[in-house]
């Protein structure tokens, strides 16, 4: 069978692998010139659902503990898995024990173990939080290796196609086209989101690092050569435009509190993007007539993209028969004969 | 019923639409806290050419009446441009003026707020300040154009409830005839229930019920406890004294021994 992907982000490419390792014949339509060039571009990178959890819905953390593996097992040598750090400024400790009451998975963490796992942040909090099966990736690397995985296993790939890119030919079209399809998908809106790239030798951490704050809550990830990146905001707007100044401040404040010495880091790239979300920012695979839609995802891409393009491509491809390695085709309109289906967020999903 | 600005409204929840965990969840919220009216704040980014676009549709979706809100502004200039943006974007007159004059407080910016207050009572804006509860400031706001007062009870955000009962009710006894509302600092229901039991008018709420663990249930605990200070504050409240009163009349009680 033949399925055309359109988008080339962290959506479309998980969901080429899947339906790739279920014998389709897959191609990618990106309009961009390269993979990757929306949301997932700006993204963190952090493979946290159990943090996550302290504010987003049951099935993040169902869907997304399994990602880490899902990379490291497509992706060798991309995925650190060193768990999440949590502090908080001292007048705001509160802030930790609440986290903690609204999380699972983690551990209390005095000043001598802080700074046994993070020599560099000794002395600067005096209880922090370490949600130890936590993992976490550079998405451009990951992206990039993905897309030559794919290239490799015979996915073809059109970059800076056009839009209405001709879909004749095709058993199956599915739109993963992230915020491009605000507007066309029903109820789909933007989140934008602001990030900052910081370089500076002075700081070293092992794992990445958030810091709570009542009004400004951020992250440092380490992306390793001394480069740190810093996000992200989060804004009710599909607004794409440059980081504004405000939000700037509010990121280089986050990362000064966290260590006072990337007041000397370089400002090597500030970046924004919009992130696709339902209203429950939950992501959906949707049958929309013809339209196959996997969109949604949120703050939640490299999170959640692994099990929800798996359970698209076993929706899509229908299920192997391993015995003889013949394929059953459904196709997903006989599966939901509304032939407008939402298809809800199960935990295991796909599994 | 309570009146705003020759409006009528049903419940004495105002409700902020800003931090929670989603859409969905803000929209749960609503519903179960019955209110008539949201703040919704507006930043530069959401203004922009399309406009914050599906948020807002989401919040004219729970068909309430919206409250433009100039949260994060810390000059004259800011708030007054900020409240002409919402009048466009939601089509009301009516402004929540905030005026920030310190940025960790959060504390109110009296004189930029009378100031700006005076500006956008000009142009036919409806405006309701947040405000201190210095009565001083109060009157200048009155004069400034300002029908309703939005004073705080604690800093925004600090869920420490009425810190300074004797200055609410004081406040209360100068403004008898003009609606109060408290607007920020309220914690838990219990809070809500002690400032309308003072003769409050109403109760703006925002990160209390969007920060609980289960909003939409915090929602109606607050609908609730809200219910329940009117309610005692019209039926007339007992005030504490200093020795024990039998409910039952001892004098004249039959003795079986």
């Amino acid at each position: 069978m033949r399925v055309l992907i359109k988008g080339a982000g962290v959506a479309g490419l998980t969901l080429a692998h899947e339906l790739t390792a279920r014998g389709a014949a897959v191609e990618v339509a990106e309009t961009a010139q390269h993979v990757g060039g929306g949301a997932s571009w700006f993204a963190g990178g952090m493979l946290a659902p159990w943090c996550e959890s302290e504010s987003a819905p049951a099935p993040v953390l169902a869907l997304g503990r399994e990602a880490a593996d899902w990379w490291d097992a497509v992706l060798p040598g991309h995925v650190i898995r060193n768990g999440t750090l949590v502090v908080a400024p001292t007048r705001d400790t509160g802030e930790l024990a609440r986290f903690a009451a609204r999380t699972s998975g983690c551990d209390w963490l005095d000043a001598d173990q802080i700074a046994a796992l993070e020599p560099d942040l000794a002395g600067r909090f005096r209880k922090a939080l370490l949600f130890r099966d936590e993992a976490h990736l550079d998405p451009r690397r990951a992206i990039t290796a993905l897309h030559a995985t794919l290239q490799a296993s015979g996915v073809r790939f059109y970059l800076g196609a056009v839009p209405d890119f001709p879909e004749a030919g095709f058993d199956h079209v599915v739109d993963c086209t992230g915020a491009h399809a605000i507007g066309q998908a029903a109820d789909l809106r933007g989140v934008r989101g602001e990030m900052l790239m910081l370089e500076t030798p002075d700081v070293s951490l092992s794992r990445p690092v958030r810091l709570l704050h009542p009004r400004i809550p951020l992250y440092v990830v380490p992306r390793g050569d001394s480069r740190f990146m810093i996000g992200a905001t989060m804004i009710e707007s599909d607004d794409a435009g440059p980081v504004s100044a405000r939000s700037l401040m509010e990121l280089l404040n986050a990362a000064y509190a966290l260590h006072p010495a990337f007041g000397e880091a370089r400002v090597f790239e500030t970046g924004a993007g919009v992130r696709p979300a339902y209203p429950d920012n939950l992501p959906r695979l949707a049958f929309d007539g013809d339209t196959i839609r996997l969109n949604g995802f949120y703050r939640h891409g490299f999170l959640l993209a692994p099990s929800m393009a798996k359970s698209a491509a076993i929706r899509i491809v229908g299920r192997m028969q391993a015995d003889n390695g013949q394929q059953s085709l459904v196709h997903p309109r006989s599966l939901h004969p509304s032939g407008h289906k939402i298809i809800p967020l199960q935990s295991g999903a796909g599994r | 019923m309570l009146e705003l600005y020759g409006h009528a409204v049903a419940s004495r929840l105002l409700l902020g639409t800003a931090r929670y965990p989603s859409p969905a969840i803000l929209a749960e919220a609503v519903r179960a806290s019955k209110t008539d009216i949201v703040t919704v704040s507006l930043r530069r980014e959401m203004a922009g050419s399309r406009a914050g676009g599906a948020f807002f549709e989401l919040i004219r979706t729970l068909s309430v009446k919206v409250l433009p809100n100039t949260a994060g502004c810390h000059t004259v200039a800011e708030a007054v441009l900020t409240a002409k943006m919402a009048r466009e974007v939601f089509a009301t007159d009516w402004i929540k003026l905030e005026v920030i004059g310190n940025h960790d407080t959060l504390q109110p910016d009296v004189f930029a707020l009378v100031e700006a207050a005076r500006i956008l009572s000009g142009e036919g804006f409806k405006v309701f300040p947040y405000t201190t509860d210095d009565l001083v400031v109060a009157e200048r706001l009155m004069e400034a154009g300002c029908r309703v007062l939005m004073p705080w009870c604690a800093p925004i955000g600090s869920a420490m409830g009425p810190v300074n009962l004797p200055a609410l009710r004081s406040m209360r006894a100068h403004f008898p005839d003009v609606p109060l509302i408290v607007d920020a600092g309220i914690g838990r229901p219990s809070h809500a229930a002690i400032v309308m039991e003072l003769g409050y008018d109403a109760v703006l709420l925002n990160t209390a019920v969007a920060s609980a663990a289960n909003p939409a249930a915090m929602a109606a605990a607050f609908t609730g406890a809200i219910e329940a200070g009117r309610i005692a504050f019209q039926a007339g409240m007992l005030e504490p004294r200093d020795m024990a009163v039998p409910s039952t009349p001892v004098i004249g009680k039959a003795v079986f021994s």
